[in-house]
Formats: C-alpha cells, structure tokens, sequence
C-alpha cells in the first residue's frame, strides 16, 4: 500500500466510531466481570469473590432463569426454522397473493414488542379472551394461557414466534429465490416428486439461510427481554424468569454485584452459544 | 380436482389462516382503541356501538399533563439524533475497515461481532455514566443507542464499500483530493442506498426500544413512547379502550414507514442477516 492511499484510508476515520463503541459498550462490558465478584452499592464494592456466582446457582428462583432461557432460545429458534421454512416455500410458490401475505407476516416485527405484549395479553385472557372464547365456541375449555405454571413460558414462546417469524420467512424466501430454476427442472425429468425436491434441493441448498436463520434467532432469544417482562414479569411465580429478567428484577432490588453476575451469566452463554455456531457457519460458507 | 383449482384453494387457505392469525390481533387493537370503557372491559372483537377512535386518542394525549406529548418528543429526538450519529460514525469506518486490509482487520472483524452477539451490561453500564455526570440525559441515550446499533451499521457499509470500485478513490487521488474530501464529497454520496437502509431500520428499532430507555433514561421528563406505554399498564388497569388507544398511535409510524419503504425494510432485514 502506497503511503498516500494509507493517508487517504486514515486510521482516524475509524476513532469516532471506536470511541463510542470503547466507552459505552465495551468498557462496561469488560468492567462487569470485576463488578460481578463485589458486592456493590454503585459508589463502594466489597470483594466477595464467586459468592454471587454460587448464589445464582443455588437459588431456585435465580438458577430457573437459567435453563428458561434455554428453553426458550431453543424452542423459538426450532418453531421459527419450521415456520419460516414452511411459510418461505408457500410463498415463493406460484400465487398471486404473494407480496400482500409476506408483507402481513412481516409487519408485525415492526410494532413494539411492549404493545404485542399488551395485545397478546388481552387476546389469552383466561375467562373474556379472544383465544378461549373462540375455543369456547367450538367446544373447548381454553387453559389459561399466562396463569398456568406449565404453560406460560409456552405461551410467551408462541407470541415470540408469531412477532418474529416475518424475519426467518424472508430470509427462506431470499435462500430459495436464489436456487437455479434448472435443478427442480432436472429433478422432474427424473420422475421426482414435490418431496424429493424438498428433500434433495430446497432442504440442502438453502442451508446457508437456516444458519442466518439460527444464528439471529439464538441471539435473540438468550438475550431476550421486553416481550416477557411485558406479558408475565417472571410468573406466575418465577415460572417465566429469563436471564435477562433476573438481571433487571436484581438491579431493581439494589443487588447490582447479583444483577451483574447475572450478566456475565449471560454474556458466557451467549458467547458459548453464538461464536461457534458463527464459526461454524462461516467455515460452512466458503466450501459452498 | 383439476391443478387450477387446487392450486387456488391453496391460495384461498393461505390468505384466510393469515388473515385469522395475523390479521385478528391488529384489527382487536383497532377495535378496542375504538370502545368506551365498558365495552373494552369484555375484550371481545364485537363492532363498538359508537366509534370512539378519537375521542379516546385525545383522552390519552391530555392523560398526565400530556405526557404522551413529551414521550412523543423525546422518541422522536432520541430516534433521530441516534441515527444522524450512527450514519456519520460508521459510514466513516465501515469504508476504512473495507478499504483498508491490514493487520487491523481481524480485530475491527471481532469488535463488529462481539457488538452483534454480546447483550449489553447494565448497571457497569449506569455506574459509568453516573461518574461520567451524564446519567439521564439524552447525550447519553443517544450514544447508548448508536453503541448497540453499531455494528450491524458498520458492517452493512462495510459490505457495500466492497461493491465500489477502488478506481473511484484513485481518480480522485490524482485528482488531488484530500482525505476528508475523498470520502465526503466522493464515497459518502455513493453509499446512500445503505444509508437508507441503515436509517429506516434503526428508526424503526430505536423508536421501539424499551430497553434502553428503562435503564438508562428512568424520570417522569424522561418518558419515552414505549416506556410510557408499559407504565400505562398499571395505571390504566381498567381503561382498556386508553391503554389500546396508546398502542394504536405508536403503532402508527412504523405502519407508515413500512408502507412507503416496504421493499427496503424487508430486503434490508435479509441483506443484514445474511451477512451478520
């Protein structure tokens, strides 16, 4: 590189950027791990080593958020692969109404997940809801949707899905849009059936946006927050509590060395969680 | 049956089942914002007797000395403010992180994705800003939100850098032009079609955020609309039809913004994922 070109691409374009990013992200994410072994009022700490480690692990009503993010990672991310999948093939068939419905699907990523939390919390209802009153109609006892210990957390998944399953449809639609026209061509000369062009085409060539697909649905189901504090804060009982609900209901009973710790938690797993699978993606991408 | 005729039951069941599943919850915040207290109260998708769309929107306006008002304003504020940061700060880095491949490049690739995947920490976070003296203000809500937004920003730009030749920058080399000059007047203009994409889907996700604003930016002056609208829920226990009516007006703008930019929303939500 030529000594103008390294004065025109000056390093010092990066600096406001760095900057920010250093001071408002960075530096108070590195800053938690000291913070997370204090005990601490926000101008004094005391250091108390792994204790708000060992009492996130011991306590129920701490350690459950754990494995409901999981839970809830997981699920949402399997529902919104299936979906998506389902509903990209749907609509990259041949029908007229094809641009309308994508749009309908999508919009509902756009409203503010506090009003979806609203909407969906009137609309399951116990006894006057939309849901069980339909269900009453043909017959059925709805359950109670948000009240029932084992069913909430389910619950809450469904509205995830349903908000965000727009975005994995239109990354299905872009994945298969981009498959040659001629292999489906090919395989019909052979004698091969719509499940064969799903099995052997569709399923194998839009690998690439299932990754997206995952990846993006991981991330956001760890670190997911708005959408339960929304509708259960954590209940009934701590039934619902996800990592990210633990940190916010710690800071607001003044336990910020907890409510820390409770970040780091969460920081490693979805480190642990995303990075290889990102890697793995990556890796998978250059053969391709 | 013949296959036309399959295929457009197909068609028909498609279009009925997202009608039902996407459809009812958004006609049943219209329909609610519409009804007096009592008929909200049920819960159910009958026609209101008499359409009060209006008047309950006027009544949510003046709730609180108008704090839906100032809510509005300081979204509005923080939403644009963060987006006029974000386009200037890493157009800028997104073109030297692309333009340049040097040793740096591994390093600003693991920033960007340590930005993508890593939530952010919350009271480290609050304590620094109360020493910084800027908890609370808007300066630090706006830096906030463009630290979180960042990445993805840079990398969008990043991706488009390498769509442009590296023969513009050095015919304006030769031309004498100077550093600043090269990437203000020459490549910042070329890259406004991320630039769009970059400033409709960070309005839309600012605007939203209910995260942020909770933490970082608490008080009764401080009010965002989403904020507002949560803090509604327990003061309106019982006022369904105003609780509704504030969903219905938030609701709007990204309503808006999705019909006019429709196809850039949603190639735009593709193209970044593909790529993060």
């Amino acid at each position: 590189m030529t000594n103008t070109t390294r004065r025109h691409y000056n390093y010092l374009f990066l600096l406001p950027a760095g900057v920010i990013f250093f001071i408002f992200f960075l530096f108070p994410a590195l800053s938690s791990f000291f913070f997370s072994l204090t005990r601490w009022t926000l101008t004094d700490w005391t250091f108390i080593g792994l204790d708000n480690f060992k009492m996130f692990f011991s306590e129920d009503s701490l350690s459950i958020g754990f494995k409901n993010t999981f839970i809830y990672a997981f699920l949402t991310t399997a529902f919104k692969v299936v979906f998506g999948l389902a509903l990209g093939i749907y609509l990259t068939s041949a029908i007229r109404t094809r641009d309308f419905l994508r749009a309908i699907i999508f919009f509902p990523n756009l409203v503010s997940t506090i009003a979806i939390g609203i909407t969906f919390n009137s609309l399951m209802h116990p006894s006057r809801g939309v849901i069980n009153q339909f269900l009453a109609t043909i017959g059925i006892t709805g359950p109670d949707w948000l009240g029932n210990v084992h069913l909430a957390l389910l619950s809450v998944i469904g509205v995830d899905v349903w908000k965000g399953v727009g975005v994995a449809t239109v990354i299905f639609i872009a994945g298969i849009s981009a498959i040659p026209e001629q292999y489906y061509e090919a395989l019909s000369i052979d004698g091969g059936n719509s499940f064969d062009k799903f099995k052997h085409i569709t399923l194998p060539l839009v690998r690439p946006a299932m990754n997206s697909v995952i990846i993006l649905a991981l991330i956001g189901g760890l670190r997911l927050f708005d959408l339960v504090w929304s509708m259960t804060k954590g209940g009934p009982g701590f039934t619902t509590d996800l990592l990210s609900s633990i940190i916010y209901k710690q800071y607001g009973s003044g336990f910020y060395g907890l409510s820390t710790a409770g970040n780091v938690i969460l920081f490693l797993v979805v480190s642990a969680i995303a990075f290889p699978v990102y890697r793995f993606l990556n890796s998978r991408e250059v053969d391709l | 049956m013949t296959s036309k005729a399959r295929r457009l039951t197909i068609e028909i069941t498609g279009v009925i089942l997202t009608a039902i599943i996407f459809g009812i919850p958004f006609y049943f915040i219209f329909n609610m914002a519409s009804k007096n207290s009592q008929e909200a109260s049920l819960m159910n998708i009958s026609f209101p007797e008499k359409f009060l769309l209006f008047d309950n929107i006027r009544e949510v306006i003046l709730a609180d000395k108008g704090i839906v008002v100032t809510a509005f304003k300081n979204s509005i504020l923080l939403t644009f403010f963060s987006i006029v940061v974000l386009i200037l700060v890493c157009s800028m880095a997104g073109y030297v992180a692309q333009r340049r491949s040097g040793k740096a490049s591994p390093f600003i690739s693991f920033l960007i994705l340590t930005g993508l995947i890593i939530p952010p920490a919350i009271v480290p976070t609050i304590w620094l800003l109360l020493k910084l003296g800027i908890f609370k203000t808007m300066f630090s809500m706006v830096m906030i939100e463009t630290a979180i937004s960042m990445s993805f920003a840079t990398l969008l730009y990043k991706g488009f850098m390498a769509t442009i030749p590296r023969q513009i920058d050095e015919a304006a080399m030769v031309d004498g032009a100077g550093p600043l000059r090269l990437f203000f007047q020459i490549i910042f203009p070329l890259l406004k079609p991320t630039t769009a994409t970059i400033t409709v889907l960070s309005a839309v996700n600012i605007f939203n955020d209910f995260v942020q604003p909770l933490y970082f930016f608490p008080g009764a002056k401080n009010a965002t609309i989403q904020l507002t609208l949560y803090n509604f829920t327990s003061k309106y226990y019982s006022s369904w039809h105003l609780l509704f009516a504030d969903v219905f007006i938030i609701t709007i703008p990204p309503l808006i913004l999705f019909i006019i930019f429709n196809k850039k929303i949603i190639s735009g939500m593709a193209a970044g994922a593909i790529k993060g």
